[in-house]
């Protein structure tokens, strides 16, 4: 557990020490301020609707950019070699990324508070979607992180470990989108692994146990499928 | 202290270790021999728990290796080759993060091993410095103190002074000497000087398979007398030189080098049986009025073990 922990504040502190950190929050904040404002005034709703309704697809390109260097970097390097024949499991070692980088998600969002907040002052806004919505992000995030993860840990390109990443958060927020392509008999299934509709929901302020469910289980799939990956390639 | 057995490892159909077996007792230094490519340093990573063995065991004070991976991990210090270290780190809080992973958490504690480290290493001058900006030397420091942070019982280097300038390879042969004294060694090398001034136990490895292992001292005694004389005479006429050790034996060999300096000649002697002749130089030489400038046996003896044993051929 301490070990972890360790693990976890080395990463992250790691994010701000390179200028990743600083690239990553600014690109972020610039996309989703400019595509939720240029329209906002235009609808006179005072919700976050939209700003949530595109965070899917942000995530699925900001999320593999923070968690592309997490293994590939340290294969790379070679200090993979230290951190592996240290007393620590590959459990540890997983956990502690997977935490770091969801907590460098979750303070992507951060400044983006910022929004209810303002837009609390020009209309009456419902308080229930805005916190689901920030509730569901970070399980989304979360979730995203943990593809990142297993993506990295997968080659010691960062690169390829981006666009890996890439691929997989995107195809998770738009399979549900999808389905008339899909045989009518699978349907139901596909509209279950789809993220976005999941994430939709708990937005709305309905927080249901199904949609902590699917994060969970997506997060636990895929750290675990690191800690094979792991395993598998020493 | 630590036992291998039939240890082999495999990269899909290449065959990298093939059944090697030793027995590290407690206290000893040993150094791993051999040519590049020959295995070593896959044979440290599995010892350290980084590779897995495709067959084989490793036993290490009475713990097997996959199973207490992580208790063995806790034993051994490992500086991997080239010392991989997080470059955008500062080096204490590099070490402050290794102490953290290997459970050293109360910060007194923390703190004191790090002033006894740099002591030891020589790192009090570089504490504040990024990584990314120091010397190979200098991380090859940071990396051995990352390998003692716990006061291993068992270290295990994998070429601990490659790439390095002779200054720094003589600091950390004597950092190597003097914790040696109580801690368990393993360190892999090529350079042969190295191994023979440092360990009291070398095995040499060749395409994957120990190919000598036995003590510094017994390796050197099986081929000492075989070694090369030189020879370099001063005031002497070749030819006379050349009759005049001849009537030591017939039976020696007598090859004349390309003089060093104008007004003398040198000669590289050696007998086919291995006997020591420079005393019987000496007493001929005496005889004359010829001047002996150099009478020395080449201390190639481990040289020459290594060259026959890792001979392509072989």
């Amino acid at each position: 557990m301490k070990q972890i922990k360790t693990i976890a504040v080395k990463e992250f502190t790691d994010y701000f020490i390179s200028p990743i950190a600083y690239i990553v929050i600014s690109i972020f904040l610039i996309v989703t301020g400019w595509f939720f404002f240029s329209t906002f005034f235009m609808y006179g709703r005072a919700d976050l609707r939209d700003f949530f309704g595109m965070l899917p697809i942000t995530f699925s390109f900001i999320i593999p950019a923070i968690t592309m260097r997490l293994f590939s970097e340290e294969k790379n390097v070679g200090s993979y070699e230290t951190l592996l024949t240290m007393p620590v499991s590959f459990t540890d070692i997983a956990l502690g990324k997977f935490f770091a980088a969801t907590l460098f998600s979750a303070s992507l969002l951060l400044p983006t508070l910022s929004y209810p907040l303002f837009i609390s002052f020009i209309g009456e806004m419902d308080p229930g979607p805005a916190i689901g919505g920030y509730i569901g992000a970070v399980f989304l995030a979360a979730a995203y992180c943990s593809l990142g993860l297993f993506a990295s840990s997968l080659t010691r390109n960062q690169i390829i470990a981006f666009i890996i990443g890439c691929a997989m958060c995107f195809t998770l927020t738009i399979i549900d989108k999808l389905l008339f392509f899909m045989p009518t008999k699978i349907i139901s299934v596909i509209q279950y692994i789809g993220a976005d509709s999941h994430f939709m929901n708990i937005a709305k302020g309905v927080i249901d146990s199904r949609d902590i469910l699917y994060f969970v289980s997506v997060i636990f799939i895929f750290i675990f499928s690191t800690y094979i990956v792991m395993h598998e390639k020493n | 202290m630590i036992e291998v057995q039939k240890l082999t490892k495999y990269y899909d159909d290449f065959c990298a270790v093939n059944g090697i077996s030793m027995t590290i007792r407690k206290g000893e230094i040993l150094g791993l021999l051999g040519p590049n490519g020959a295995g070593k340093t896959t044979t440290l990573r599995m010892l350290t728990g980084y590779f897995r063995p495709s067959s084989g065991s490793i036993k290490i004070k009475g713990l097997n290796m996959p199973e207490d991976a992580i208790k063995i991990k806790s034993l051994i210090g490992y500086l991997p080759e080239s010392a991989p270290l997080y470059h955008n780190m500062l080096v204490y809080d590099y070490l402050d993060y290794i102490a953290r992973i290997k459970g050293i958490n109360d910060k007194e504690k923390r703190f004191d091993r790090f002033l006894q480290l740099s002591d030891l290493c020589g790192l009090s001058s570089i504490m504040s410095k990024p990584i990314s900006n120091l010397s190979k030397g200098l991380k090859q420091r940071v990396g051995l103190a990352h390998a003692m942070m716990t006061d291993p019982e068992i270290l295990i280097l994998d070429e601990p002074t490659s790439g390095l300038d002779p200054n720094q390879i003589a600091e950390i042969r004597d950092i190597i000497k003097t914790i040696g004294k109580e801690k368990t060694i393993i360190f892999s090398t090529h350079i042969l000087s190295e191994a023979e001034a440092t360990c009291d136990r070398i095995a040499i490895i060749n395409k994957g398979r120990v190919v000598a292992d036995d003590t510094t001292e017994r390796l050197k005694h099986d081929v000492a007398q075989g070694a090369v004389i030189q020879l370099t005479l001063a005031n002497a006429h070749a030819e006379q030189a050349r009759e005049k050790l001849m009537d030591i034996r017939q039976d020696i060999h007598i090859l004349e080098l390309e003089p060093a300096e104008e007004g003398t000649v040198s000669f590289e002697i050696s007998s086919p049986d291995n006997h020591d002749l420079r005393s019987d130089i000496y007493l001929k030489i005496k005889e004359t009025d010829w001047i002996i400038l150099q009478l020395a046996k080449e201390s190639q003896a481990l040289e020459k073990i290594f060259r026959e044993l890792t001979r392509e051929d072989v």
